[in-house]
C-alpha cells in the first residue's frame, strides 16, 4: 500500500498547487507552484523523501511518455504552423545552439575564475 | 477503421504506450539509442492517425488524456532531483545562476530579433518564448500568455531533439569542457530531452542539466510575461 500512500501525497500536492493557481492571478502554471511547494516541504523536513520517492521517481521516468499525446497534437496545427516554419526551424537549430554556447561559456568562465581565486589563497 | 478506434476506450493509451515501448525495445536490441522514444512514438501515432483518417480527438479522448493528465504531478516531482542535488547547486550557485540567466537572456533576445525580422503576429511570437523549457511548463506558459500551445510544443520538441543529438559535438567545438557547465548548457538550451543525453556524458553533467531545467523553467516563467509585452 506504500504506492497508494505516495500517490495520495503527490495528488494532494497537485491539488494544493491548482488551488494556489486558482487564487493567484499570475500567468504561472500549477506545476510550477507544485514544484516549489514540494521542494519547500522536502527542505523543511515536513515531508521525507521516502514518502514520495517511489511514485515520484516513476512519474519522472515516464515523463517523455506523458508528452506523447501533446506531441501528437502537432497533427492539428500542421496548417497553422506552415506560415511559421522558417522561424520555428531557425529558433530550433540556431537559437538552441546560441543558448547552449552562451550558458556553457558564461558558467565555465565563472567556475574557472573562482577556482583560480581559491588557488591563490 | 476510425469507427473501431472510436469504440475502443484504450486506443490512444495503447497506441502511445505501445509505440514508445517499441522504440525502447529497438534501442535495447541495437545496444544504443538509435531512435528517440518520444519522437518515434509521436511520428508513428501521427502516421497511424493520418493513415486511417482518425481524428486526433479520438486518440486524445480514448486514453491519450490519461497520460497528459499525469504531466502536472510529474513536473512537480522535478523537485525531487532538485532537492537531492541541492548541495551541488549551492556550491556552484553563482555559475548556475549566471549561466542560466545568460542563456535565458540570449533566448529572449533571439525571440525579439525574430519578431522584428519576420513581423510575426503576437500569438506566434509568444509561442516561441517558452521554447527552451520543459514541455509541461512551456505548454502551460504558452496557454497562459495567449500563444499557440501546439506551435510551442513543436518548437520545444525540435529544440530537445536537436540538443540531444548535437550537444556533445557543439560543446567540444566551442571548448566547453567543465562538466558542470556542459550540464548547465544542455539543460538550459534543451530541457529534459537534452538532459537524457547529458546523463550519458557523466553523472555531474546529468545533475547540472537537471538543475538547469528547473532554474531555466523558473527564470522563463518570470521573463516570458515581460517579453510578451513587446507586442
Amino acid at each position: 500500500m506504500k504506492y497508494l500512500q505516495q500517490a495520495v501525497i503527490i495528488a494532494a500536492i497537485t491539488f494544493a498547487a491548482e488551488i494556489i493557481k486558482y487564487f493567484v492571478p499570475l500567468p504561472v502554471p500549477a506545476s510550477i507552484y507544485g514544484l516549489i511547494l514540494l521542494f519547500v516541504l522536502l527542505k523543511t523536513g515536513l515531508l521525507k523523501l521516502g514518502q514520495i520517492e517511489d511514485v515520484g521517481g516513476l512519474l519522472l521516468e515516464l515523463m517523455p511518455l506523458l508528452l506523447v499525446p501533446a506531441s501528437v497534437s502537432f497533427l492539428t496545427v500542421l496548417d497553422t504552423i506552415q506560415g511559421m516554419l522558417l522561424p520555428v526551424l531557425i529558433m530550433g537549430f540556431i537559437g538552441t545552439t546560441v543558448v547552449m554556447i552562451v550558458t556553457g561559456s558564461v558558467s565555465q568562465w565563472i567556475i574557472r575564475r573562482s577556482g583560480k581565486e581559491k588557488g591563490h589563497e | 477503421m476510425s469507427e473501431i478506434f472510436a469504440a475502443c476506450s484504450c486506443f490512444g493509451l495503447l497506441m502511445a504506450m505501445g509505440t514508445y515501448q517499441l522504440a525502447r525495445a529497438i534501442n535495447k536490441r541495437v545496444g544504443k539509442e538509435v531512435c528517440n522514444p518520444l519522437l518515434f512514438a509521436t511520428l508513428l501515432c501521427g502516421a497511424v492517425l493520418l493513415g486511417t483518417g482518425t481524428e486526433y480527438d479520438i486518440f486524445y479522448e480514448n486514453g491519450g488524456k490519461i497520460l497528459e493528465f499525469l504531466l502536472t504531478p510529474a513536473t512537480i516531482c522535478l523537485a525531487i532531483p532538485l532537492y537531492k542535488q541541492f548541495k551541488l547547486l549551492k556550491k556552484n550557485a553563482g555559475a548556475v545562476l549566471a549561466g542560466c540567466v545568460a542563456g535565458v537572456a540570449a533566448h529572449m533576445a533571439g525571440c525579439a530579433l525574430m519578431l522584428f525580422i519576420f513581423h510575426m503576429e503576437a500569438a506566434e511570437y509568444i509561442s516561441l518564448l517558452p521554447k527552451s523549457i520543459t514541455t509541461a511548463i512551456g505548454k502551460g506558459l504558452s496557454e497562459e500568455l495567449g500563444g499557440f500551445p501546439a506551435i510551442t510544443m513543436a518548437t520545444i520538441m525540435l529544440t530537445g531533439l536537436f540538443g540531444a543529438v548535437a550537444a556533445p559535438p557543439l560543446l567540444k567545438l566551442f571548448r566547453v569542457t567543465e562538466p558542470v557547465s556542459q550540464g548547465l548548457a544542455i539543460g538550459t538550451s534543451s530541457h529534459a530531452a537534452g538532459t537524457s543525453r547529458a546523463v550519458q556524458l557523466g553523472e555531474i553533467q546529468g545533475a547540472a542539466s537537471s538543475l538547469a531545467i528547473v532554474v531555466t523553467g523558473l527564470l522563463t516563467v518570470v521573463a516570458a510575461p515581460v517579453f510578451a509585452r513587446l507586442v
